[in-house]
C-alpha cells in the first residue's frame, strides 16, 4: 500500500498518462449520498464523448441501511471502453468511496483490482468518535492485505471551503475528480448538471458547478496520473438506458396499451417509466391488487382487444401460473416479462440470477406449450417486446420474456431504434365474423387460428379453460383433448420451423462450445475472446428462443468435442459429496439441451448475486479445455 | 337497444331495427341439477337482456369456476369461463380495454368470498360499470359439499362433518364496508319477481353493482333458506323508488321497510340483522368515481404513437 496523501501538494509533477483500452470506475457511498447521480453523469458524458460504457447500480437490499456499514454500500460501477462495452467486467480499477466501510464491502466482494486506486474520504480518520477512528484504522489494515493504492481525500473539508453543508454536493466534487482524471468534457458535464438540477433552482445548479470545478482543480493539484481511453464518434445516433427502460419503451413501440402489474423488484421500474409516459401514447399502467389479478387483468384486456402485458419477477411469476395456463388453454395472447432475481422464495430481490428458466417453461400445470424468449442485451430488451407482441398475436399464446437484474439495471448506449408503424398492433377489427369462422378454427397442419373478439357480430361463444373443441364447446371425449393438445403444441413446432440456427461466435469447430442465454452474452463472448487469445479452441453460441429452441443446435454441437452451458443459476459440481453423474443437478439450460439433443452437455454455473465476470468464465474455460496448443 | 357506456367509434351496431327475443339469448342447454336455483337466475337474466335489448355481441358474461360459473355457456353472448375465484380481474381487464361492452360477472360464494375475496374487495373499490352476481348457495356445489365462508354455522359438510365451526361471513356487511362501493343489493332465487327487479336495478346502476342472490342447492343445501321460503314474514323487503319496487310482491311480503339506498348507516344496520333476511337495495350511490372513466386515455393511431415515441427516445439520446 502506498499512500499518495495530501503531502504531494507541493509542486505537482506532470501527471503520468495511462493509455488503456478500458477502465472500470466505481463510486460508492451510503445510500442517498448522490453517488448514483455522479456516476450517471460521468457515464452519460463518457458515452457522448464516444466511449463504450456499461453502468451497473450497486444496490443494497434495504432502502435505508444504517450509515457506514459494508452492507449499505450503494453506488455504481462504470466500465469504460474504447469500443462498445457489453458487460460489467471483472474488477474495478479506480474507486471513489465516501467512507471506508463501503469501500471495505467492495474489497470483501473481491470487486477491486490489485492495483486499483482507491480515493477515499478520510475525515473518518479524524473523527471525534473513537469508534469511528478505530473502524477506519481496522479497515485500512484489512485493505492493506492487497497492494491497492489508497489515496485519502478530505472531500468534505475541501467542499467546506465553498459550501456550508458538504454532505450535499460531495458527489459533484467527486465528479470533478473523475472529470480531471479521465479528461472528460466539462461543458458536457455542466450541461448534464443543468439537465438534472436547473429544474430545482439556478442556485443549486451554480453550487454544483462550483463543487465540480473544485474537485477538478483538486485533482489537478493532487492526482499524479491521468487515464486516457481512446474515443470513437458513433456512426449512428445512440440512446442510452437500462433494460427495464428498454422493455417499457419497446412495449410502446409494439403498440401494446395496457401494462398490468404488481410492484416487485427488480421489475417495478418498467412500470415506473410507463406510469410516467404511457398515457400520452394512449396506454395505461394498472397496478393490480396482486400478481394474480395483474395477470388476469392483462388476459381480460388481451382477450377483449389488443395484446396486453404484465411484468413481474420470480415470486410474482409463481402466482401468475394458473392464469398462464388459462391463457394458453384459451389461446388468449399475452406477453409476460419476468425480470429474474435470485431465488427461490424472496431470495435475492435486487440481485441477478437466471434460475427461472425451467419455471418459465414448466410452471403452468398440465401440458401448456408457450413461447419463451430471452433478450441478451439491453438493445434486445427494446426490440424483443415488438417480437413478443407479434408472436403472441400470431400464435395466440403466452410469450414470456425473461430478462434479469443485470439487464434491468445495466445502462449502456445502443443505436436509436428506427421505429416502424408496422411494429404497432393493428387497430381493433370488429368486422362480423366470417361465415363458418370458429373460435378455434384450427388449421390442422399448423394449429393456427384467428381469434374472435367480443363486439364482433356473429362471434358469440364462451371461452373456457375446460378442455374444448373448435367451437369452444366443453369437450367430453378424450379424442377432443388429444386433438386440441396437438393443436396447441403444433404451434411451437411451426414457430421453430421459421427460426434460423443461432450464430456461432468463433469457429464452427473446436474443443469447447459455450452455450449461454440472456444477459451473460457479453461476458461470455469477452471470455471466449480472451481464451482464444491464449490459444484455447473455444467458441460460443447464445439462445434467444428457449421455447421453442432455435433449430440446428445439435448440428452446431457436433462441431465441438465438448459443450458446456454458462449460466447464473445453481448446479452441483461433480466431486461434491454425494453428487454423481446420475444425480447431478445441472444448470437449467443444460438440463433442457441434454433433453432435446441427447448430447452430454456440461455446465458451469454460479450464483454470486452479481453478474458473471468474464474473468471467472475464462477460468472455467481453461479448466475445461486442453491448455496451450495455439491454433 | 342500450349500451352501458358512451359509444366508442369502434362499435359495430346491429341493424337498429332488430328486436331480440328472449330465446335469442339462449346458449347451450343448462346442465344444472333439476331444482337448482341457478336456473331461476338464468331466466331472470335472459329476461333482462331481452327487456333491455342488449346486443348479444356487445355483451359479455365473465365467470369463475363452480356450478354457478357455468352460466355464460347457457347464454348466447360473449362469455369467459375462467378460473376459480378470478372472474373479477378478467372482467376488469375487459372493461378497462373495452368500456363500451356490457359486462356481467357471475360467481359462486366460494368463488367470490373465499378464493376470490381479495379481488372482490378491490373490484368493488375500482367501481367499474359491471353487474356482478354472487350466487350464494352457502356451499361448494361443484366440488360436492364442502363448507364455504357463507355456510350457516353448524351445517354439516364433507369437510366439516361435525358442523361448520364458524359463524358465516356476511357478504353484505363486507360489501358495505368497502370504500367506493356504489351498489349493494340482495335478492333471492325463489322470489323471481324480486330477483328480476333487483337485477334490473343493478344493470341500470352505473358502477359496480354487487348483487348477492340467495340460492338453494337442491342437492347439498336444499333447506338452508327453508324458513324464509316457507314463511315470507321472515323476509323484509327494502323498498324505494330508487331501489327495488315490485308491487306484485306486496301480497306475499308484508314486512317492508322504506329504505333510501343513499343511507349507508341504515343499510349497515339492516345488514347486521340476521334474524330477518333483507331483500332489496341496501346501498346505491351513482356519484362514486368509476375506474374505467378515471383511467380513460385518448386513443392514438400507430403513426401518432411512432412520432411521439421517436421524440421520447430522444430524451435518452447520447
Ligand atoms: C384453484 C382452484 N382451487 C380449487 C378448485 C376446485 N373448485 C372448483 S369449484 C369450487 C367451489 C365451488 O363453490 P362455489 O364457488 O360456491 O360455486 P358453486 O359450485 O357452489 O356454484 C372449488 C373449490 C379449482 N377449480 N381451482
Ligand atoms: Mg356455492
Amino acid at each position: 500500500m502506498s499512500a499518495a496523501s495530501s503531502s504531494a501538494t507541493a509542486a505537482p509533477a506532470p501527471p503520468k498518462v495511462l493509455r488503456v483500452p478500458e477502465h472500470t470506475v466505481e463510486i460508492v457511498s451510503d445510500s442517498g449520498e448522490g453517488a448514483q447521480k455522479c456516476a450517471q453523469i460521468f457515464a452519460a458524458v463518457s458515452a457522448k464523448m464516444g466511449n463504450g460504457v456499461w453502468t451497473v447500480e450497486l444496490i443494497p437490499a434495504e432502502i435505508q441501511p444504517p450509515p457506514r456499514v459494508p452492507e449499505g454500500a450503494s453506488g455504481n460501477r462504470v466500465r469504460l471502453g474504447e469500443h462498445a462495452v457489453t458487460n460489467w467486467g471483472d474488477r474495478t480499477n479506480l474507486v471513489i468511496a465516501f467512507n471506508e466501510q463501503v469501500l471495505l464491502a467492495r474489497h470483501r466482494l473481491d470487486a477491486l483490482d490489485d492495483d486499483a486506486v482507491l480515493l477515499v474520504e478520510d475525515k473518518w480518520a479524524r473523527d471525534d468518535d473513537p469508534e469511528i477512528v478505530a473502524a477506519w484504522n481496522a479497515a485500512m489494515k484489512e485493505l492493506s492485505t492487497r497492494p491497492y493504492r489508497i489515496v485519502p481525500v478530505a472531500m468534505e473539508d475541501e467542499c467546506l471551503t465553498i459550501v456550508d453543508n458538504p454532505k450535499k454536493g460531495k458527489n459533484m466534487f467527486a465528479l470533478g475528480i473523475l472529470a480531471r482524471i479521465y479528461d472528460r468534457d466539462m461543458t458536457r458535464i455542466k450541461d448534464q448538471i443543468a439537465h438534472s438540477f436547473r429544474k430545482k433552482s439556478e442556485e443549486v445548479y451554480a453550487q454544483n458547478v462550483s463543487l465540480l470545478e473544485l474537485g477538478y482543480h483538486w485533482a489537478e493539484d493532487h492526482i499524479d496520473f491521468r487515464v486516457e481511453i481512446p474515443t470513437h464518434a458513433a456512426e449512428k445516433p445512440l440512446v442510452v438506458m437500462n433494460g427495464n427502460e428498454a422493455i417499457a419503451l419497446g412495449a410502446i413501440a409494439s403498440g401494446m396499451e395496457l401494462c398490468a402489474m404488481y410492484p416487485i423488484t427488480p421489475a417495478t421500474s418498467v412500470s415506473h417509466l410507463l406510469s410516467e409516459v404511457f398515457e400520452k401514447f394512449g396506454g395505461m399502467v394498472h397496478q393490480a391488487e396482486d400478481e394474480i389479478a395483474a395477470c388476469g387483468v392483462a388476459i381480460g384486456a388481451s382477450y377483449a382487444g389488443k395484446v396486453a402485458f404484465t411484468v413481474t419477477s420470480g415470486p410474482g411469476l409463481a402466482l401468475k401460473t394458473e392464469f398462464l395456463g388459462l391463457a394458453i388453454m384459451t389461446e388468449v395472447p399475452l406477453v409476460l416479462v419476468n425480470v429474474q432475481r435470485g431465488g427461490p422464495s424472496t431470495g435475492l430481490p435486487t440481485k441477478v440470477e437466471q434460475s427461472d428458466l425451467l419455471a418459465a417453461l414448466f410452471a403452468a400445470t398440465g401440458d401448456a406449450p408457450h413461447i419463451v424468449l430471452a433478450p441478451a442485451t439491453i438493445e434486445e430488451c427494446f426490440h424483443i417486446m415488438v417480437t413478443a407482441r407479434r408472436l403472441a398475436e400470431t400464435f395466440r399464446t403466452v410469450v414470456m420474456v425473461l430478462t434479469d437484474a443485470n439487464l434491468a439495471t445495466g445502462v449502456t448506449p445502443y443505436p436509436k431504434p428506427e421505429l416502424d408503424e408496422r411494429w404497432q398492433a393493428a387497430p381493433l377489427d370488429l368486422a362480423p365474423v366470417r361465415e363458418g369462422q370458429k373460435p378455434y378454427g384450427w388449421n390442422t397442419e399448423t394449429g393456427l387460428t384467428q381469434r374472435i373478439i367480443p363486439g364482433q357480430p356473429g362471434g358469440m361463444h364462451t371461452l373456457t379453460g375446460l378442455s374444448h373443441d373448435e367451437n369452444s364447446k366443453v369437450a367430453y371425449s378424450s379424442g377432443i383433448h388429444q386433438h386440441s393438445s396437438a393443436m396447441r403444441s403444433r404451434k411451437l413446432a411451426v414457430l421453430q420451423s421459421l427460426l434460423t440456427p443461432p450464430p456461432v461466435y468463433g469457429p464452427a469447430k473446436g474443443d469447447l462450445l459455450i452455450v449461454g442465454w440472456g444477459s451473460t452474452k457479453g461476458a461470455i463472448e469477452e471470455a471466449v475472446d480472451r481464451a482464444r487469445a491464449e490459444g484455447i479452441k473455444v467458441s460460443s453460441t447464445h439462445l434467444r428462443f428457449l421455447s421453442p429452441m432455435e433449430p440446428g443446435i445439435k448440428k452446431i454441437f457436433a462441431g465441438f468435442k465438448k459443450v458446456m452451458t454458462v449460466e447464473i443459476n445453481y448446479s452441483d459440481e461433480i466431486g461434491d459429496p454425494y453428487v454423481t453423474e446420475e444425480n447431478r443437478r445441472r444448470g437449467q439450460l443444460a438440463f433442457l439441451l441434454r433433453a432435446s439433443t441427447l448430447v452430454d452437455v456440461d455446465c458451469w454455473t454460479r450464483v454470486p448475486g452479481e453478474p458473471l465476470r468474464p474473468g471467472s468464465i475464462l477460468e472455467a474455460i481453461r479448466g475445461r479445455t486442453p491448455r496451450g496448443g495455439a491454433a | 337497444m342500450s349500451i352501458s357506456c358512451g359509444l366508442l367509434p369502434v362499435l359495430n351496431l346491429d341493424a337498429g331495427e332488430h328486436q331480440y327475443e328472449m330465446s335469442e339469448y339462449e346458449g347451450a342447454k343448462a346442465r344444472w341439477c333439476p331444482g337448482c336455483g341457478d336456473h331461476s337466475v338464468l331466466t331472470s337474466v335472459q329476461r333482462l337482456l331481452a327487456a333491455e335489448q342488449l346486443i348479444p355481441d356487445q355483451t359479455m358474461f365473465v365467470s369463475g369456476i363452480g356450478c354457478s360459473s357455468r352460466f355464460p355457456h347457457y347464454l348466447k353472448t360473449y362469455g369467459f369461463h375462467g378460473l376459480h375465484g378470478r372472474a373479477l380481474p378478467v372482467a376488469t381487464g375487459i372493461k378497462l380495454h373495452r368500456p363500451e361492452l356490457n359486462v356481467f360477472v357471475v360467481m359462486g360464494d366460494g368463488d367470490c368470498t373465499s378464493i376470490g375475496a381479495g379481488h372482490w374487495l378491490h373490484a368493488m373499490r375500482y367501481n367499474m360499470d359491471m353487474t356482478v352476481m354472487m350466487l350464494d348457495n352457502g356451499i361448494y356445489g361443484l366440488t360436492k359439499n364442502q363448507t364455504s365462508p357463507t355456510t350457516p354455522q353448524g351445517f354439516k359438510s364433507n369437510t366439516q362433518p361435525k358442523g361448520s365451526w364458524l359463524p358465516p361471513m356476511n357478504p353484505i356487511e363486507i360489501a358495505l364496508g368497502v370504500t367506493n362501493a356504489s351498489f349493494v343489493a340482495q335478492t333471492a332465487e325463489w322470489a323471481p319477481a324480486h330477483l328480476y327487479a333487483t337485477l334490473r336495478a343493478a344493470y341500470h346502476h352505473k358502477g359496480f353493482s354487487f348483487v348477492r342472490i340467495l340460492q338453494r342447492c337442491p342437492v347439498f343445501t336444499p333447506l338452508i333458506f327453508q324458513q324464509a321460503v316457507q314463511d315470507p314474514a321472515r323476509i323484509t323487503l327494502m323498498v324505494h323508488d330508487d331501489g327495488v319496487v315490485a308491487p306484485e310482491l306486496n301480497n306475499i311480503y308484508s314486512s317492508q321497510v322504506h329504505h333510501d339506498p343513499r343511507d349507508l348507516a341504515a343499510a349497515r344496520a339492516m345488514a347486521e340483522q340476521t334474524e330477518k333476511i333483507h331483500l332489496g337495495v341496501f346501498f346505491k350511490d351513482p356519484s362514486k368515481p368509476r375506474y374505467e372513466e378515471t383511467r380513460r386515455v385518448a386513443p392514438h393511431t400507430p403513426a401518432e404513437r411512432v412520432a411521439l415515441l421517436d421524440k421520447e427516445l430522444d430524451r435518452y439520446a447520447v
